[in-house]
């Protein structure tokens, strides 16, 4: 059972996203998580304002399936595989976090700093969080995909969109660790 | 039942999410670092695989369970749309540490707060809609 109860290594993970994506396609479907935030939305009746979302969200039931596969194997996994919640990290990278204001990192598996429910009832914390939700949210519809629809699926495919569009999230990416996270906490 | 097979597989993906600690706000902070070769490793070994599944659908050697050939549609093109659209998305989940994958492995796991990274995730397609004739692509 160790193996399975220890974090999984890059070579463990790797090839089993690639079944994943895979398997989806077996089954007649694509890897893309981020279209079911437009499925929230023309569920939610979003089509009302804005015809973008009046689209026959069946089609997608299968990918709302799958996500709720996901919540429940993030439990599972969580509850029953994970005898440690600790994150094993490069002591560089815990030194460079506790000088920019996020101390103890590694011991529990998200910051306190961001994920805690006192910092999410602080009004700055929940601003934090709904600003990023909206950044990706509105960035990976814009750009066609996210990781799993353009880094994992489109690179696969030797698609350039999908190439620009990497580029484009290691530039945010890269702009936001190294420039604005030290200016926030 | 049909759709209980993509219930699988989702939890199969939920699992190695939360194991491989993909999920993790530090595992993806490290990686704008430069500081761990996990999610290089992880990201790379995937493609590298997918790329041969690629091979054998271009092949017609793999074809879906119904015997259909699997045609994978390009995306949609344009200099603004990747860049800009990617540029954003980017800046997201640097800060929120997860992209809309693991936000929702992350609430099996428990973690109240994401529901706010998710609403705002759901805002923000929203808010792309409708604002997609305004924009550049």
């Amino acid at each position: 059972m160790e193996f399975i109860t220890q974090p999984w290594a890059w070579y463990v993970a790797g090839p089993v996203i690639a079944l994943i994506m895979f398997l989806l396609f077996y089954f007649g479907e694509r890897f893309g998580m981020s279209s079911n935030l437009e499925t929230f939305c023309s569920i939610g009746g979003a089509g009302k304002f804005v015809d973008y979302f009046k689209i026959d969200w069946k089609q997608n039931k299968w990918n709302l399936i799958f996500v709720a596969g996901s919540v429940v194997g993030g439990f599972i996994a969580s509850y029953w595989l994970s005898p440690s919640d600790a994150v094993m990290l490069n002591p560089q990278t815990v030194q460079d976090l506790a000088d920019i204001g996020i101390a103890n990192a590694g011991q529990t598996y998200l910051p306190d700093e961001i994920f805690s429910i006192d910092t999410m009832l602080s009004l700055k914390g929940f601003f934090i969080l709904l600003i990023a939700g909206i950044m990706v949210g509105f960035g990976a519809r814009w750009a066609g995909g996210c990781t799993s629809g353009h880094a994992i699926v489109g690179l696969s495919n030797l698609e350039l969109p999908s190439l620009i569009s990497v580029i484009g999230f290691f530039v945010g990416g890269l702009v936001m660790t190294w420039l604005i996270l030290p200016l926030i906490f | 039942m049909k759709y209980i097979k993509f219930f699988i597989i989702g939890i199969l993906f939920g699992i190695v999410m939360s194991k491989a600690e993909i999920i993790s706000w530090y595992r993806i902070y490290e990686m704008f670092k430069f500081q761990s070769f996990h999610m290089y490793g992880i990201i790379g070994s995937a493609v590298m695989l997918g790329m041969i599944s690629m091979f054998f659908f271009r092949k017609k050697l793999v074809k879906t369970f119904e015997g259909n050939e699997i045609h994978v549609k390009p995306k949609k093109l344009g200099m603004y749309r990747n860049l800009l659209g990617g540029i954003l998305f980017g800046l997201g989940w640097a800060l929120a540490g997860a992209c809309p994958g693991p936000m929702f492995v992350l609430v099996g796991k428990g973690v109240v707060s994401i529901l706010v990274v998710i609403f705002g995730a759901t805002l923000g397609a929203f808010l792309y809609g409708l604002s997609k004739d305004k924009i550049p692509h």
